[in-house]
């Protein structure tokens, strides 16, 4: 014991050695893990400074983390059903996840990105796109929930998705896989020529934020892999990456990988959108589904459109342009004042810049070098603005700070690597544990980033937690980037795999968040807005029970009357008024979800009774200390039964 | 005489401020509650911190078997008081002016006073009353029963003034905006008898 102290206190004066000899570099090392541990403490009681809204990856969500402490607060049903709450599984909710191609119960989710105003984040509205089966969510920030998700037709592999423009005037899909356009039964060998990439641009009610389809420029059948929007002075443009020009349909890893240069495509948008307002493009017919949450019914409803306005890139002279960028780029970000494009192209030892004012003057003296499927490619030394050397291994994914710096990660030599624009010059490179994928800084796809804190997201799961069996979930690493050098701070896990996160300043969205609904507002058709209203209703087979709860009763909670072979359809209102008073619903032998009704809110689950008996149903909620008492039974009879409806709440005990 | 009668129907006045803001404040406080539950009491009814308060005090009331806190239309005094309220007002305001015109003298402030400080202590009698029914006559089906360390049923009379802990939630009263405009204007009134008087001499 007595050796271990004194090898303790020779530690702690070497500490201090350490940091005296080091005056002149960097002053914090030496103190290093005490003052990182108040850094990311957020005491009890205490908010944090961001919310970092983080992609579920294949979970289909969307989870919220506190900045600077790492801690989870919620997660978000969006693409997946959620028992937790019952969405995707109650009548309301089932809607949200119809599409084209019937019921999908499952997502994957990738990039979020928080809704802009004037090229700031606003707070109103976070978007997240479905890779899968093509789909854009949007998410309310004032109830944390997925109020609107429109399934992108014409796409495949929806990845280079979902970012929005300076204004919000467009959240914008990309397509990952390129398809044929209609879809036809042909070879795949038919693909060059034949296959597109859909670009799609789907316009966004600056009130409502309601989501429509302005249109889709029916682009050469490349990968798009990733895109963002101009800002600034490069505003009402759009830039994506893409991959395999080559247009390989087999053994991609090979075939994709051949050119020495792909390109990022330059999308003047407000080009387009001029043409489209002029009647420009044609419609064509396309099956996608449109599902809409109204918070007044709380009901959400899926419309399946029909056609869909698709561009001709070419008949549009002057809106789309390549830019040559090395080596399969992936991360496509564009710089606070909109000036530099960034490629990282994964496979290239460089990072390549590219200047929007050079690719303007270059457009302007129509020096084209060649062109695809009519699409005029600009010369790669007339867009470039500079390249840094050498900077790692694997670039995938950049960020900004507000003092003219970038972050960019590296998959392969799994670090992030700071360094500057205009300069180029590396100035730090902090390893990830491990492989890094995704980086956030809050703000830093925006025109102001906010540079105190960046987190890196790791694509591998390996971490340095305690071991949980083969399966494991991924880790993120939080960085302090306020000095000159970045200082790793925090590991904190994150589920699913996190593609990209999206953070904001809390008191933009905190003072906004609902803390329950309205009873008195409450539209749905079922709901029993008081005991008064509560009944059971028969139709056929189908029994329809309007059922309320309030601490700590169901009203009613004696029913019967129910045959084997009914469809019984409760319909929950929660009467209560009150911040945190949700109750559950859950019955014997339910084939679905439970239900989590939130005060004021009305949810419906389906049961179909297959047993003659007596079966309970209760909370499941822990709602007050009366809440084990909070139970029912409804009675099912024989299906020949002449047992009349009958219900009750209450009734003395004989 | 024309100095106490001016502060005298300024005093009286002032009791015109309970139409507009409320004479009590009762505050619920429990950890669970981290922004406060509570509700104000007007002349003419009771007023939730939020639209949802009353409710949700009685809902949490059911629990130990209270009785629901009254609607405008529950008890008398709801209507009585603005009435009575605003004849005082009314007479205290006519008796400053006849002071001014010294058709009455400064003692008619004093009788003024003397009148109002009853019925106000008889405000009080009755508001107390109030408090100790719905304290103590309790639902005898009520979920949860307390009783003291004599075995007699705990009584949830929150206070006239002050704080008390209740099972797990703090109550505390305190004049609210208009109950202290009430008092400041009681007391300008005897101030005004002061001045009369003084003058007089």
């Amino acid at each position: 014991m007595k050796i271990l102290n004194l090898g303790l206190g020779l530690l702690t004066v070497a500490a201090m050695f350490s940091c005296r000899s080091d005056d002149n570099g960097n002053k914090s090392q030496g103190a290093l893990s005490s003052n990182n541990a108040e850094k990311v403490y957020v005491a009890p009681g205490e908010h944090d400074e961001y919310y970092a809204f983080v992609s579920g990856g294949y979970s289909g969500n969307l989870t919220v983390y506190g900045l600077p402490s790492g801690r989870m607060f919620k997660e978000i049903p969006v693409f997946s059903q959620f028992p937790t709450s019952g969405y995707g599984y109650s009548e309301e909710t089932k809607p949200m996840l119809n599409t084209s191609h019937g019921f999908i119960p499952w997502g994957d989710s990738h990039h979020p990105d928080i809704s802009q105003t004037e090229g700031v984040t606003d707070g109103r509205w976070i978007f997240i796109n479905e890779n899968n089966t093509p789909r854009i969510a949007r998410i309310d920030l004032e109830t944390f929930e997925t109020t609107e998700i429109i399934e992108v037709p014409n796409s495949a592999g929806n990845h280079s998705s979902s970012f929005v423009t300076e204004n919000t005037e467009y959240v914008v899909a990309g397509t990952r896989f390129s398809v044929p356009v209609p879809q036809e039964d042909i070879s795949i060998k038919e693909y060059k020529g034949k296959f597109k990439g859909a670009l799609s641009f789907i316009s966004v009610d600056p009130e409502n934020g309601g989501m429509d389809i302005k249109f889709q420029l029916m682009m050469p059948g490349f990968n798009y892999d990733l895109s963002h929007p101009g800002r600034g002075q490069s505003h009402g443009w759009f830039f994506f990456t893409t991959y395999n020009t080559e247009e390989a349909n087999t053994l991609l890893e090979v075939n994709a990988s051949q050119n020495d240069k792909d390109f990022i495509a330059a999308v003047n948008w407000k080009k387009i959108e001029e043409y489209v307002n002029n009647g420009g493009g044609k419609m064509m017919p396309a099956k996608y589904a449109h599902n809409v949450y109204d918070h007044d019914t709380h009901v959400g409803t899926s419309t399946m459109k029909e056609e869909v306005r698709v561009i001709n890139p070419s008949d549009v002279p002057g809106a789309v342009f390549l830019l040559p960028t090395p080596k399969s780029p992936h991360g496509c970000d564009v710089s606070p004042d909109g000036q530099y494009i960034v490629g990282n192209g994964k496979l290239s030892a460089n990072l390549t810049v590219h200047s929007f004012p050079k690719m303007l003057e270059a457009i302007e003296n129509e020096k084209f070098d060649g062109d695809a499927y009519g699409i005029p490619i600009l010369s790669f030394e007339d867009v470039l603005a500079g390249q840094v050397e050498q900077a790692g291994l694997g670039p995938l994914h950049t960020e900004f700070d507000d003092k003219g710096n970038a972050y960019t990660t590296f998959f392969i030599s799994s670090e992030v690597v700071k360094w500057k624009l205009d300069t180029w010059e590396v100035v730090d490179r902090k390893p990830t544990y491990y492989s890094v994928g995704h980086l956030t800084i809050p703000g830093g796809n925006s025109r102001e980033p906010d540079g105190k804190y960046m987190f890196a997201m790791n694509k591998i799961t390996k971490d340095r937690y305690l071991p949980t069996g083969p399966e494991l979930e991924h880790s993120a690493q939080l960085y302090d980037i306020s000095g000159e050098k970045m200082e790793l701070i925090l590991d904190f896990p994150t589920h699913g795999e996190p593609h990209y996160a999206a953070a904001i300043k809390a008191d933009k969205v905190a003072p906004n968040s609902k803390k329950f609904y309205k009873l008195a507002d409450n539209k749905h058709p079922h709901a029993a807005k008081s005991e008064a209203d509560t009944k059971v209703v028969r139709d056929g087979k189908e029994v329809h029970v309007y059922l309320t709860t309030i601490r700590s009763h169901f009203s009613p909670d004696n029913i019967e009357g129910i045959k084997v072979g009914d469809k019984v359809y409760f319909h929950i209102t929660n009467l209560e008024q009150d911040f945190d008073v949700p109750h559950g619903f859950a019955v014997i032998g339910q084939n679905n979800s439970e239900l989590l009704i939130m005060p004021g809110q009305t949810k419906t689950t389906v049961w179909e009774p297959k047993q003659v008996g007596v079966w309970p149903f209760y909370c499941t909620d822990f709602c007050s200390a009366l809440h084990q008492e909070m139970q029912g039974y409804i009675r099912v009879s024989p299906e020949d039964s002449d047992i009349e409806l009958d219900w009750s709440l209450g009734e003395d005990v004989e | 005489m024309k100095a106490a009668s001016a502060i005298m129907i300024i005093g009286s006045a002032l009791l015109l401020s309970l139409f507009i803001y409320p004479l009590w404040t009762v505050e619920l406080e429990a950890p669970q509650y981290p922004d406060g539950l509570g509700m104000y009491i007007h002349l003419d009814g009771l007023q939730g911190f939020t639209e949802y308060d009353l409710n949700n005090i009685d809902g949490l009331n059911h629990y130990i078997g209270m009785q629901k806190l009254p609607k405008p239309t529950d008890m008398w005094e709801f209507q009585t008081f603005p009435i009575v309220v605003g004849i005082m007002a009314g007479l205290g305001i006519l008796i400053g002016l006849l002071g001014f015109f010294k058709v009455v003298t400064y003692k008619w402030f004093l009788g003024w006073l003397i009148l109002m400080t009853v019925l106000g202590v008889a405000g009080m009698y009755d508001f107390n009353a109030w408090l100790v029914d719905y304290g103590t006559n309790l639902d005898p089906k009520a979920i949860i029963k307390v009783v003291d360390k004599e075995g007699n049923p705990f009584s949830y009379k929150p206070p006239l003034l002050g704080s008390r802990d209740i099972l797990n939630f703090t109550a505390v009263s305190y004049p609210a905006l208009g109950g202290i405009l009430l008092t400041v204007g009681m007391f300008l009134t005897f101030v005004a008898y002061l001045v009369g008087l003084k003058r007089a001499k």
